[in-house]
């Protein structure tokens, strides 16, 4: 609470202490309360051109929603979803998120999808102190006091990927595919300093392209990497490629014959529902790195599939891993909640770190003290009914590490969100918090 | 890797005398066991009511014990063991063995709750139809949720290729036997080096002879053979090249400089497939940029409409693709034939109503026109994801579009490119003949020219001006049949390729088709000659610079409309 009064002037903030107050003092007000629905935001784009990707993840928290009503919702209310559409525009974010939370004034936001967006609601949030459940893997170098991040950290998807490759399929040269933006620029730069600082891989070894959002005509980098690959060693594509551009690039390299028993490709933000808009059948074999697969063998796994299904009454429905994400985030805040006894931002915020839920894969979720939680990683192969077939996991979960150790500047820092640290960039090095310009450097870096 | 022997009739003389005696245990150990093999048997019998020979049962069953046993060996975590089971398989010479193997790396062969092996015909959906692994028995439907698939993974898959092929090399079927030996190039080891020596010569077809010949002359080479470096001199194909490569390392000097010569010659012709296939991609690329803009050059170029709407005419063309495929299902081939006059008659009937409705009370308004028509452009996309899905549409590539064709064993053409081209020459073709040869193109040509004085001829200006629209947005439709093809069937389709479009038909000559065909193609070339050194971002921007300037210098473009017409 000592945090929260520092910075008290809003008018959230204080008609929610109020109403604490009110309630524990147990005035005639205290029933009132109770029947007022909690109210949870959801801020995904259900128009433009993230709306293929968000718009699920806007159902799965209605979903959510709905289950949980049926199971007599929290703390005796009822919970209400109040939806608003950030038409995939970043300003858009931050003015609809300040909508959530000033005019409907929302106890928790499940929402975004692209880092840019998350950059542009980050200060909404710290400055309204709401509650922000990010459900998609990220780049990491980021730890917010309000947000959880319930997606993979790069060391929960994209360094044991590449482990993968090295240790168990052998390869010697990597192509780094992305789109021209941030998380895959930042991910490439983690991962090449890992290829060569860990692995000692040569320069001539590494292949690093970006092409623009969308981008439509392959020909000429598949060529590429098929001659890259064809020098005798080992070779693999790392694609941090994003979500339209995918259908075409894996279309291009079927029709070039890039077998996946040759040169595989491992994908970290292709998912089941990337895939099916495509004919997997030449791509069997294909990598994808993630935390979750429809595929995984686990009755609360099918239990949520046919929930799913049934939710949106199509049979051939899928599910992915942000979904999952969102399925944790939300019984973590609800369990926080219960916890807590209070919707109250600083207490949920309090007593959800420590918090363990099941996850989808048959085993446990924890949230950690750097606001980030723990997650098996799983490799998995495209089969040719567009679904994964699980070759590799991890022997336990990992939990996520929001500053990298393999960027300089970043490295010395650690994320611990309990008092008496309170700190998202506490610099262990010079022993002071925020002692790094960390944020700083990497954009920097990124503008080069 | 180890190639086991090889089963089948052909590989009894071949087979290696080692492996003969691996498999010796094995009978062995089934003879040992013979008392409990019997009581199996038995028990295996009477469950099944057969009214066969009760000798002949006996030993089916005692097989399909061995056969059960083959494949509960596969039924582990550890891929190693895996490979080793299936190694096993391979050695059992069971006349199943091959379709076990096909059906483990094709994912359907599955395990059921009660331990019995079986293989789903169809794993698409919850339920899938199996049959019997062992007996070939239909067994109905069963629920995924009851079968464990035995999974594999890439490198089982290799294992199981390279064992398929070594199979498939005494095949009947010459197909079978030409991707065997397609397989088997530069996966040649001692062990399968002596039998494919007696393959070749015995080999009817031409084709695998060859291969075959070089695939074991790599092996020759790698063991420092000079004679197979004439086998393989001139060969293309990457496996030849990292055989040469590997060679440059070893200490006979003869052997180096051969390798040198052949590795450089080799390299010589590389470069002219390498210029081949550029022009091929910005071939393609541009082909793929003039069927985006064709239809916008009758309507941007002859009539002067801006039409920030043109490229949502191509989505809904690739919509139609989805939706044809949809009402066909099993046929995508011809679903995508139909497509062709259903995508360009609902593209214009929508680009009727996009002119009667908005634009011909803005005549002579550009600004209006665009801002309205960008208007429209943004309604068509929400519609469609309100109306469809925000998700993207899966549309089927027909299997005579899919892969290349080999040129040589370095350059393959993409099929469904090469169609593409040929579709947008067809397409510029028939346009052109309408404008030049019909009575509409001349009326067109008329009315663009001199409204005034062509209706003052009796032309009727107004229904020219819709069929001229309804043909440049139909025009947009097969676009989108055709996109369909390459990219993604989504709301945003059109976006991606609407600033292209304008782009091409500016820079080529407002109102001239020509102008269009070659601006496209000479883009498409450009953008895939600087694209591999430039990165395709940058070989973007160098593009809409150089238009930039190239606008500065010639604002009419490349073939400007001369005389009258150009004044108007």
């Amino acid at each position: 609470m000592n945090a929260s009064r520092r910075i008290m002037p809003y008018p959230l903030r204080s008609t929610a202490a109020a109403l604490l107050s009110v309630a524990t003092l147990g005035f005639a007000s205290h029933a009132v309360a109770q029947q007022e629905p909690i109210k949870v935001g959801i801020l995904h784009s259900l128009s433009g051109t993230m709306a293929i990707s968000e718009s699920t993840l806007k159902d799965t928290v209605e979903m959510l929603i709905a289950q949980q009503n049926e199971q007599g919702g929290l703390l005796g209310r009822q919970l209400e979803a109040v939806v608003v559409d950030p038409a995939s525009n970043w300003p858009l974010f931050a003015e609809r998120a300040r909508e959530l939370l000033e005019q409907h004034e929302v106890d928790v936001v499940f929402g975004n999808w692209t880092s840019v967006s998350r950059k542009a609601v980050l200060p909404v949030f710290e400055e309204l102190n709401g509650l922000l459940f990010y459900p998609v893997q990220y780049e990491g170098e980021e730890s917010s006091e309000n947000v959880f991040y319930t997606g993979a950290a790069p060391n929960q998807q994209a360094i044991p990927a590449v482990e993968y490759l090295l240790n168990e399929v052998g390869v010697e040269r990597f192509a780094l595919l992305g789109t021209d933006y941030v998380y895959p620029r930042t991910t490439n730069r983690i991962l090449e300093a890992f290829l060569k600082e860990e692995h000692g891989i040569a320069d001539e070894d590494i292949m690093i392209n970006y092409t623009p959002f969308g981008h439509s005509d392959w020909q000429n980098i598949v060529a590429e990497v098929r001659r890259f690959g064809s020098e005798g060693k080992k070779t693999a594509v790392i694609s941090t490629i994003n979500g339209d551009a995918n259908v075409p690039f894996y279309r291009e390299l079927a029709n070039q014959g890039i077998d996946a028993a040759d040169i595989p490709v491992i994908a970290f933000s292709v998912g089941e529902q990337e895939l099916s808009g495509i004919d997997t059948g030449p791509l069997v074999g294909h990598l994808a790195a993630w935390n979750y697969f429809m595929s995984v063998d686990s009755d609360a796994n099918y239990d949520f599939i046919d929930a799913w299904i049934d939710y949106t009454g199509d049979e051939e429905a899928v599910t992915n891993d942000p979904m999952e994400a969102h399925y944790i985030g939300f019984n973590m805040w609800a369990e926080a909640v219960r916890k807590a006894g209070t919707t109250e931002v600083d207490a949920v915020k309090d007593a959800i770190i420590g918090v363990t839920v099941p996850n989808l894969t048959g085993g446990y979720a924890a949230m950690m003290p750097n606001h980030h939680i723990t997650k098996p990683v799983l490799i998995g192969e495209v089969q040719d009914n567009g679904q994964f077939d699980i070759v590799w996991q991890t022997p336990s979960t990992v939990a996520g590490d929001a500053w990298s150790d393999y960027l300089p500047g970043s490295r010395d820092l650690i994320s611990d969100w309990r008092k008496p640290m309170e700190c998202g960039n506490f610099n262990v090095a010079s022993g002071s918090c925020g002692g790094s310009t960390a944020a700083e450097e990497a954009e920097a870096a990124l503008a080069e | 890797m180890r190639y086991p022997p090889m089963p089948g009739p052909a590989a009894v003389g071949a087979r290696a005398g080692s492996a003969a005696e691996d498999s010796e245990p094995m009978h062995a150990a089934t003879r040992g066991s013979w008392l409990m093999v019997l009581v199996l048997a038995l028990a295996f019998v009477l469950g099944l009511t057969l009214t066969a020979p009760v000798s002949a049962q006996e030993a089916e069953a005692a097989d399909d014990t061995a056969a059960q046993a083959l494949l509960e060996a596969l039924d582990v975590s550890s891929f190693s063991a895996k490979g080793e089971a299936i190694e096993a398989i391979v050695r059992s010479d069971d006349p199943r063995a091959r379709d076990w193997l096909q059906a483990l790396l094709d994912g359907r062969l599955q395990r059921t709750d009660d331990g019995r092996f079986v293989v789903a015909l169809d794993n698409s959906g919850r339920q899938w139809p199996v049959e019997d692994a062992l007996t070939g028995e239909a067994l109905g439907e069963m629920s995924r949720r009851d079968l464990e698939r035995i999974g594999i993974n890439n490198a089982l898959r290799n294992q199981l290729r390279s064992a398929i092929a070594v199979v498939d090399l005494y095949a009947a079927d010459v197909g079978l036997r030409r991707a065997s030996a397609e397989r088997l190039l530069g996966e040649v080891d001692g062990d399968l080096a002596g039998p494919l020596a007696k393959v070749i010569e015995e080999e009817p077809d031409a084709r695998v002879q060859e291969r075959l010949i070089q695939a074991l002359a790599i092996y020759r080479l790698e063991q420092g053979e000079f004679a197979a470096i004439d086998d393989l001199r001139g060969s293309l194909h990457p496996r030849v090249r990292v055989a040469f490569n590997r060679v440059l390392n070893s200490d006979d000097p003869a052997l180096v400089d051969g390798a040198r010569e052949a590795l450089n010659s080799i390299e010589q012709m590389l470069k002219v497939n390498r210029a081949v296939e550029t022009l091929y991609f910005g071939l393609s690329l541009g082909s793929v940029l003039v069927l985006a803009a064709i239809g916008l050059a009758i309507t941007f170029g002859v009539m002067g409409v801006i039409n920030m709407a043109h490229g949502e005419l191509i989505m809904l063309g690739a919509y139609t693709t989805w939706a044809m495929q949809q009402l066909l299902p099993g046929q995508p081939g011809l679903a995508l034939i139909l497509a062709i006059p259903a995508g360009f008659l609902v593209a214009a009937l929508a680009g009727i109503a996009i002119e009667r409705g908005v634009i011909q009370f803005l005549k002579g308004r550009p600004l209006e026109t665009l801002l309205a028509t960008f208007g429209i452009s943004l309604i068509l996309q929400q519609l469609v994801r309100t109306v469809i899905s925000p998700l993207n549409r899966t549309v089927i590539t027909p299997e005579w579009m899919s892969g290349s064709i080999a040129i040589n064993d370095a350059l393959s053409l993409t099929l469904n490119r090469m169609v593409v081209l040929g579709f947008a020459l067809v397409v510029f073709a028939a346009l052109v003949l309408i404008m030049r040869r019909t009575r509409l193109g001349l009326e067109v040509r008329a009315v663009t020219q001199n409204r005034a004085m062509a209706r003052s001829m009796g032309i009727r200006a107004t229904r020219v001006d819709i069929l001229t629209f309804a043909l440049g947005s139909g025009v947009a439709g097969l676009a989108g049949v055709a996109l369909s093809q390459l990219t993604n069937v989504g709301p945003n389709l059109g976006q991606n390729y609407i600033i292209d479009s304008f782009m091409v038909v500016v820079f080529g000559g407002v109102g001239n088709l020509w102008g269009t065909l070659v601006a496209g193609l000479s883009l498409g070339v450009i953008n895939q000659v600087l694209e591999p050194w430039a990165g395709a971002v940058m070989a973007k921007i160098i593009v809409l610079v150089f238009i930039i300037l190239f606008i500065q210098k010639r604002p009419r473009g490349l073939f400007p409309q001369k005389g009258r017409a150009a004044e108007g």
